[in-house]
C-alpha cells in the first residue's frame, strides 16, 4: 500500500448498529445460540453433558464390576439395556462413567493450549523482531510433531498419566492457536488506533492487554472451540489406543477398542454406544464452534466461509512467513 | 482501502527478490534443517533423560541393578550424554540405528517395509482426497445455495473433527462386519510383501483417512472458489462478456487453487498422525501400527526413529507446498 | 452536426433484492454519441450501482425492478442472458476503478486483452493487429514482453491503460468508467483523462464517467448528472451545472471544494446522507438543506426544468436568484516569534531505502505550515519523524529549543502529550471496542493524574467543541460516520491541550462536502486554542484556506518554500508550476470542452 495522491473514495461507514455490546464474547455466544446450527452443536452439547455429568450417579450397576452370566458380550435385555462388554460388565453402566473423565481434561487441555497459544503469538506478533523468531520457531517445531504421536512420546516415556496427558496435549494445541492470534495480531497492531496509543508512550504490555486484546475476542472464541474439538480426538484417540486411565476404568475410547470383538456376532452396542457419544461430542462442539465463527465473521457478511477462513488464516501465516 | 504509510518498495531488487522461487527454497531447507535437528535433540532428551531412564522404563519391574546395567551397555547410556547424541544422530544418516530393544532386530530392517507400506497409505489417501475435495468444493461455490451446496456443508460439518478411529469402527461396521462383509476388517499383509500387492486391503484404511481430509479440502476450496467468483477481476471478466465456462477455468479456478493447495499440504501433514490410529485399526503393518507397539514395549530406538521420520516429512512437505503454491501465484512468483 | 442519443436510460430503478428498498430510483438518462457524461455523487449515492445496471449488471444482493437501458435502440434489460453476454465488452464495455483488483493477477496482460476480442467474433478483424492498435491507442507500447507481464508487474497507471485498452478494443458503442483514475496521481489521472477524451471523440463513442470528484469530471465531461441517495438532482450541461448551480446539494458540494485562487472559509454540508431503507419522506437532501421548507418534508420534488438544468427541487427557481456566499478569509501577520517546531536537515530512511533528503522547516508557534507533496513525496513520513513513529532519521528536530529523541520510548510524557497527531483514516484511527468516551479518557488516564469524573466531564467538554453532542461519549466508533470520527480524533488530540498538532491528509478517506467541514473545524481550533499546526496534505487548493506557510516536497527534497500566497500565486519551482496546473479545475474555464461532434 503505497500513500495515494488523489483523493480516495471515502470509505462505507459501516452499518450503523443500534448498540453494540459491552460484554462481547457474551453477545457473540449468544447470538450463535439463536441460529440453527448453534441451536444443534448446544442442543448435543447439552446431552452429552448431560449424561456425563449426571450419568455416574445414575449407573444401574458398578461400571467396573462384572455382572451378570460372566460370559463376554451379552445381547441387550431388560435387565442389561445394551448389553455387556467383553469382560461381561453392564455396557449403560460403563457408557455413562465413562465420559466425564475425558471431557474435564480436554477442557484443562484447551484452556491450557488457548492461554499458552494466544499469549505467544499476541507477543510474537506485537514485539517483532527476536521474540517473534524464538516464538515461530519453537511453533514450527512442536508442529513438526503429529499431536497423536508427540502425546505418544511423553506417555511413553513417563507413562499414562493423567495430569501429563492433559499438558502434553494442551502443548500440541498450543501452536495452532498461536499462529491464527499471530496473524491477527499483526494486523491489528498496524491499525493506526494502536499506533495512537503507542505514541502516548504506553507500555507494550499495557497495549497489548487494553488495545489489542480486546479486538481478539471472537478469534480467541472460535480458537477455543476448535481447540476443544482436536483436545477431545486426541484424549479419545490416545485412549482408544490404551493410553488413557488405566483400566478398568471405563473410558469411551477404550470401549471401543477392547469390544471390537463382539462386532461380529457378539454384543455390537458395546461399541456402538460409546462411538456415537464420541461423535455426537466432537459433532457438537464443532457446529457451535461453527456458528461462533459465523456469528463473528458474519457481522460484516461472509458467514459461510467462516471456519475455512480459520484454516486459511493458518495456511497463510505459513506463507507470509517466506514473503 | 488503501490508506498507508510506507513508501513504495526499492526498485533496486535484491537476489532474493529476483529469484524467490530459489530463495525460498533455500531458506525453508535450512529452517526445515534447524527445525530437524531441534527435534532430534528434543527426542533424543526425551526418551534419555527424563525420568527414570530408558533402560529402567524398558525393564520396568522386573530391573535388577546387574540387568539395568548390561542393558544401559546395549543402548550406549553409559557414555556422556553429547557423546551418546552425537552416535545416535550420525545414526540417523548412516542407517546404524541400533536395534530393537524388544526383539533385537535392526531399527532400520523393521522400519522400511513399513515406511514403504505407510508412505502408499498416505499418498493414495492424500491424492484422492484432494481431488475429491476441489471437485467437491468447487461444485459447492458455482451452486452457491444449492442443495447441493446445502448437503455437503451440513455433511463436512458432521464429518470434520470426527476422530479417524469413530470413521473407521462405522465403515468396519458397514463393510467388514455387522452390516455386511464386503471388504476385511484387518489388513493381513503378509510379511515380505506390500500393500498394493493385494488392493483390497487398502480400502478401508485409504477410504477412511479420504473421509478424514475431505470435508477441510473442500471448505477451503468452496471458499477460495467463492472468493474468487465475487472478485473484482472476475466481475470484471463477466463484464467483458466472456463465455461462462472461461469465466470459471481460466479466470476463477486458478485463483482458487492456490490458497487451496496450503490446506492440502496441511492435510498430508494431517495424514502423518492420522496413520497411527488408522493402521492400528485395520492392523496395516506401517510406520504408526509400529509406533503404538514400539510405545506398548518401550522400544526406544523404533520410537525415536519413528518420530524423527514424521518430522522430516513434515518439513518436506511444508517445502513442498510452499513451492507448489507459488508455483502457482505468479505475483509472488516473478518480481515486478 | 447534432449527436444522436447513443444511450438512453428511463426510469431506472435498482432495490435490495427482496426488500424492495431502493438503491436507485426514478433514474433517467441520455447521452449522446462522442459525448461524455458525468455521473457525480458522494459515497453511497449509487452512482456505482448505476454504472454497472448499464452493463445489465447487478451485484450479489441488488436487483434491477424497473426501467429501460436503451443502448442504440436496443433495451438491454430485455436480452437474454446468451444475448446479454454477447453484448456485453462489444457494444458496451465497462473501465473498473481499480485496476489492480479487476485485472486477474494469474493471467497475463496479453492473454487477458485478446480473450476480449477471441469471445466476440466479428468485432474486428484482426485480433493481433486490433490489440497493437489498440494498446497504441492508450499509449501503451505494444512490444511482445508487455503482452507477456502479469499485472502486478505494470504500475498502477499502466494497468489502468490496460484496462482502457481492453474496454476500447472492441470497439463499443458505451462505455462506463468507474472512477477509473481514483488511486493515480495527478498528473498520471491527467494523462488518462486524456487518453480517455481523445479516444471517444476519435470514435464517436458515448461515455458515462463516474466519480465522487466535482472537480475531475469539470474539465471532462459535457454533461453533468449529479446524484443524492439513488436520485439525480440535477442534470444539466457541465458549463451551466459549475457556474450556476441551482439545487441546494450542487451549490453545497461547489462551496465546499476548496480554491487554490483564494482563501476563504469553507462551507461543508453537516450530516451525512441517507442510506437504503432509512430515507426521509419527502425530498432525501432535507436534513441536510437550509432552504428547506415544509413542503420538501413530505413531498418528493418531480424533475423540473430550471434554466437549462433540470432538478429535483420546490424552491429551484427562487434558489437560482440566491446568493452564493463566500466569506474571504484575512490572513494572519507574519511571526516573528522563535519557532515552536524546528526541523533542520531532516533525512529519513525505510530500511535502507531513502525517503527524505536534507528537509529543514520552521514552525512558528500558533501558525500553520502545510506540507504538500505527491504519493512517496515522503511527507507522511516527515510527520511520522516529528511525532516519534519513525525513528530512522537523521538530522535534528528541536521542540522549543530542546532536541526531540528518536522515537516515542525515549521522549518524555510531556513532550509526547504536547505534540498530538491526527491520522489519515478516521476508521482504522479509534479502537472498535471502546466506547467515544474510553477512547478520550484513556489519554487523560494516561498523561494527568485526573478523577474519572473529571475525565468525563473533560470529554464531554471537548467533545461540544469539536460540534459532537455529549451523547456520543456512550456510542461505539461503527455507529459514527466518517466524519463524525475524524472529529473525535481531533477531540483526542486536542483533550490533552497539546502545543502542536500533526495532522496527516486528515480529510483524504472524507467526501469532499464532508471535508470543508473537517478543514474549518481544525482551523477555528488552530486559532482558538493557539495551536501550531503541521498540515499535510496532496491537495494543494486545501492550502489556501488552512496555512499561512507551505512547503512543496517531491521525492523527499524540498522544491519550494514560502508563505501561501507566494508559493501559489508567484510557483518558482516547475514541480509546483507543475503541480498547480494538474490541479483539477473546478469551473470550467470555457464552454464545454466536447459537445458531440
Amino acid at each position: 500500500m503505497t500513500a495515494l495522491a488523489a483523493p480516495t473514495e471515502p470509505q462505507e461507514p459501516a452499518v450503523r448498529s443500534p448498540r453494540t455490546p459491552r460484554r462481547q464474547w457474551l453477545a457473540v455466544l449468544g447470538a450463535a445460540a439463536r441460529t440453527t446450527r448453534g441451536r444443534v452443536g448446544l442442543g448435543i452439547m447439552l446431552f452429552i453433558a448431560l449424561v456425563t455429568v449426571i450419568g455416574p450417579f445414575v449407573t444401574p450397576y458398578s461400571s467396573t464390576a462384572i455382572v451378570g452370566s460372566g460370559l463376554p458380550f451379552a445381547k441387550p435385555s431388560a435387565q442389561y439395556l445394551l448389553g455387556t462388554d467383553v469382560l461381561s460388565r453392564d455396557v449403560l453402566s460403563r457408557v455413562l462413567d465413562g465420559g466425564w473423565v475425558m471431557l474435564v481434561m480436554a477442557l484443562c487441555s484447551t484452556v491450557f493450549g488457548v492461554v499458552v497459544g494466544g499469549a505467544a503469538g499476541i507477543s510474537a506478533a506485537y514485539l517483532r523482531g527476536k521474540w517473534d523468531g524464538i516464538i515461530m520457531r519453537t511453533v514450527d517445531v512442536v508442529l513438526a510433531f503429529p499431536q497423536l504421536v508427540f502425546a505418544l512420546l511423553f506417555v511413553s516415556i513417563i507413562g499414562p498419566k493423567l495430569w501429563l496427558i492433559v499438558i502434553v496435549v494442551g502443548f500440541t494445541q498450543a501452536p495452532a492457536v498461536a499462529r491464527v492470534l499471530r496473524s491477527a495480531t499483526l494486523d491489528i497492531s498496524e491499525r493506526d488506533y494502536v499506533k495512537a496509543i503507542e505514541l502516548q508512550g504506553v507500555k507494550p504490555v499495557k497495549v497489548m492487554w487494553s488495545e489489542i486484546l480486546p479486538n481478539l475476542i471472537t478469534p480467541l472464541m472460535v480458537e477455543a472451540g476448535l481447540r476443544l474439538t482436536y483436545s477431545i480426538v486426541v484424549m479419545a484417540g490416545l485412549a482408544f489406543l490404551g493410553f488413557g486411565q488405566p483400566p478398568p476404568s471405563p473410558q469411551w475410547g477404550y470401549m471401543i477398542n477392547e469390544n471390537r470383538g463382539g462386532l461380529i456376532g457378539g454384543n455390537v452396542w458395546a461399541v456402538v454406544a460409546p462411538t456415537i457419544l464420541i461423535a455426537l461430542l466432537t459433532i457438537g462442539t464443532n457446529t457451535f464452534t461453527d456458528a461462533v465463527a459465523r456469528v463473528a465473521i458474519g457481522i460484516e457478511g461472509r458467514p459461510q466461509e467462516a471456519l475455512v477462513l480459520n484454516e486459511a488464516a493458518v495456511a497463510e501465516t505459513t506463507l507470509g512467513e517466506t514473503a | 482501502m488503501a490508506v498507508a504509510v510506507a513508501p513504495p518498495p526499492a526498485r533496486s531488487l535484491r537476489w532474493s527478490q529476483q529469484h524467490p522461487l530459489f530463495a525460498l527454497v533455500i531458506r525453508r531447507t535450512l529452517v526445515g534443517l534447524l527445525t530437524l535437528v531441534i527435534v532430534s535433540i528434543i527426542v533424543f532428551l526425551a526418551t534419555e533423560v527424563l525420568p527414570g531412564n530408558a533402560a529402567y522404563a524398558i525393564l520396568g519391574k522386573t530391573s535388577t541393578p546387574a540387568r539395568v546395567r548390561a542393558l544401559e551397555q546395549q543402548l550406549g547410556l553409559d557414555r556422556g550424554l553429547v557423546d551418546q547424541y552425537w552416535v545416535w544422530f550420525t545414526g540417523l544418516f548412516t542407517g546404524h540405528l541400533g536395534t530393537s530393544t524388544s526383539n533385537g532386530l535392526g531399527v532400520w530392517a523393521q522400519i522400511e517395509p513399513r515406511l514403504i507400506d505407510s508412505a502408499v497409505l498416505v499418498f493414495v489417501a492424500g491424492i484422492i482426497g484432494s481431488v475429491l475435495g476441489i471437485v467437491l468444493g468447487a461444485m459447492a461455490a458455482l451452486r452457491k445455495d444449492g442443495w447441493f451446496d446445502h448437503i455437503s456443508a451440513v455433511a463436512a460439518l458432521g464429518i470434520t473433527a470426527l476422530p479417524e478411529f469413530v470413521i473407521a469402527i462405522a465403515l468396519i461396521i458397514l463393510f467388514a462386519t455387522t452390516v455386511s462383509h464386503v471388504l476385511p476388517a484387518v489388513s493381513l499383509i503378509p510379511p515380505g510383501s506390500y500393500a498394493w500387492n493385494d488392493p483390497k486391503m487398502l480400502v478401508l484404511p485409504v477410504a477412511t483417512l479420504v473421509i478424514v481430509i475431505v470435508p477441510y479440502i473442500q471448505r477451503m476450496m468452496r471458499a477460495a472458489m467463492i472468493e474468487a467468483l465475487e472478485s473484482d477481476y472476475v466481475e470484471m471478466a463477466r463484464l467483458k462478456g466472456l463465455k461462462a465456462w472461461r469465466v470459471v477455468f481460466v479466470h476463477a479456478l486458478p485463483n482458487a487453487i492456490a490458497p487451496t493447495i496450503q490446506v492440502i499440504g496441511l492435510n498430508f501433514l494431517y495424514l502423518a498422525g492420522g496413520i497411527v490410529v488408522v493402521e492400528y485399526i485395520f492392523n496395516f503393518p506401517g510406520i504408526g501400527q509400529g509406533l503404538v507397539y514400539a510405545v506398548t514395549n518401550r522400544d526406544i530406538p523404533i520410537i525415536q526413529f519413528t518420530v524423527v521420520i514424521l518430522a522430516a516429512f513434515y518439513v518436506f512437505m511444508n517445502i513442498l507446498t510452499d513451492v507448489i503454491a507459488l508455483l502457482a501465484t505468479p505475483r509472488r512468483r516473478i518480481a515486478r | 452536426m447534432r449527436a444522436y442519443e447513443r444511450l438512453e436510460v428511463k426510469d431506472l430503478e435498482i432495490c435490495l433484492a427482496g426488500t424492495g428498498r431502493d438503491v436507485v430510483s426514478e433514474l433517467s438518462l441520455t447521452v449522446g454519441a462522442g459525448e461524455v457524461l458525468g455521473l457525480v455523487g458522494e459515497s453511497g449515492s449509487g452512482k456505482t450501482t448505476v454504472a454497472l445496471a448499464l452493463l445489465g449488471h447487478a451485484r450479489r444482493g441488488l436487483e434491477i425492478t424497473r426501467g429501460e437501458i436503451a443502448l442504440d435502440g436496443v433495451n438491454l434489460l430485455t436480452l437474454s442472458p446468451q444475448e446479454m453476454r454477447e453484448f456485453r465488452g462489444a457494444k458496451v464495455a465497462y473501465v473498473p476503478q481499480d485496476p489492480s483488483a479487476a485485472l486477474n493477477p494469474t493471467l497475463k496482460i496479453g492473454s487477458q486483452l485478446t480473450e476480449c476480442l477471441t469471445s466476440h467474433p466479428g468485432a474486428v478483424d484482426e485480433v493481433r493487429s486490433r490489440v497493437a492498435e489498440v494498446l497504441a491507442e492508450v499509449r501503451l507500447d505494444a512490444q511482445p514482453e508487455m503482452m507477456k507481464r502479469y499485472p502486478h508487474q505494470l504500475s498502477g497507471g499502466q494497468q489502468q491503460r490496460v484496462a482502457i485498452a481492453m474496454a476500447f478494443c472492441c470497439r463499443p458503442s458505451l462505455i462506463v468508467l468507474d472512477e477509473p483514475t481514483t488511486g493515480l496521481d495527478v498528473s498520471t489521472q491527467r494523462h488518462v483523462l486524456e487518453t480517455i477524451r481523445n479516444l471517444c471523440k476519435t470514435y464517436g463513442v458515448a461515455a458515462v464517467y463516474v466519480s465522487h470528484d466535482l472537480a475531475v469530471v469539470g474539465g471532462l465531461v459535457s454533461k453533468v448528472a449529479v446524484m443524492y441517495a439513488g436520485r439525480v438532482i440535477e442534470l444539466g450541461a457541465t458549463y451551466p451545472v459549475f457556474n450556476t448551480p441551482v439545487h441546494p446539494y450542487t451549490r453545497g458540494l461547489l462551496a465546499a471544494a476548496p480554491s487554490p485562487e483564494r482563501a476563504e472559509v469553507l462551507t461543508g454540508i453537516d450530516g451525512q446522507p441517507p442510506r437504503p431503507g432509512r430515507r426521509p419522506q419527502g425530498c432525501f437532501f432535507a436534513p441536510r438543506c437550509s432552504f428547506a421548507i415544509d413542503r420538501c418534508r413530505v413531498e418528493t420534488p418531480a424533475p423540473v426544468q430550471v434554466r437549462s438544468q433540470v432538478v429535483r427541487c420546490f424552491r429551484a427557481s427562487e434558489i437560482v436568484h440566491a446568493e452564493r456566499e463566500r466569506v474571504v478569509l484575512t490572513p494572519l501577520p507574519d511571526s516573528i516569534a522563535e519557532p515552536s517546531l524546528s526541523l533542520k536537515d531532516i533525512s529519513a530512511k525505510y530500511g535502507s531505502q531513502p525517503v527524505l533528503h536534507g528537509v529543514s522547516l520552521d514552525l512558528a508557534p500558533e501558525r500553520c505550515v502545510a506540507v504538500v507533496g505527491e504519493s512517496g513525496s515522503g511527507k507522511t513520513t516527515l510527520a511520522r519523524c516529528i511525532v516519534g513513529l519513525h525513528s530512522n532519521w537523521e538530522g535534528d528536530i528541536r521542540f522549543e529549543g530542546n532536541p526531540l529523541a528518536r522515537g516515542t520510548r525515549r521522549r518524555s510524557k510531556d513532550v509526547l502529550r504536547r505534540i498530538q497527531y491526527i491520522f489519515q483514516n478516521p476508521y482504522t484511527s479509534l479502537n472498535p471496542r471502546k466506547t467515544i468516551g474510553q477512547i478520550l479518557a484513556q489519554p487523560l488516564d494516561h498523561y494527568f493524574d485526573m478523577s474519572r469524573r473529571e475525565m468525563s466531564d473533560r470529554a464531554a467538554k471537548v467533545l461540544q467543541e469539536v460540534s459532537l453532542g455529549e451523547d456520543f461519549l456512550g456510542r461505539y466508533p461503527d455507529q459514527l460516520s466518517g466524519g463524525e470520527r475524524q472529529r473525535v480524533a481531533i477531540a483526542r488530540a486536542i483533550v490533552v491541550e497539546p502545543d502542536v498538532l500533526v495532522c496527516d491528509e486528515v480529510t483524504s478517506a472524507l467526501d469532499v462536502s464532508v471535508q470543508a467541514v473537517i478543514v474549518e473545524l481544525l482551523r477555528r481550533l488552530q486559532r482558538e486554542h493557539g495551536l501550531s499546526m503541521v498540515f499535510i496534505t496532496h491537495n494543494l487548493a486545501l492550502v489556501r484556506s488552512v496555512a499561512q506557510k507551505v512547503v512543496v516536497l517531491n521525492e523527499g527534497r524540498i522544491v519550494e518554500h514560502g508563505s501561501v500566497e507566494k508559493v501559489l500565486e508567484h510557483p518558482e519551482d516547475p514541480y509546483t508550476i507543475k503541480l498547480i496546473e494538474d490541479v483539477p479545475k473546478l469551473a470550467p474555464a470555457d464552454e464545454p470542452v466536447l459537445s458531440g461532434y
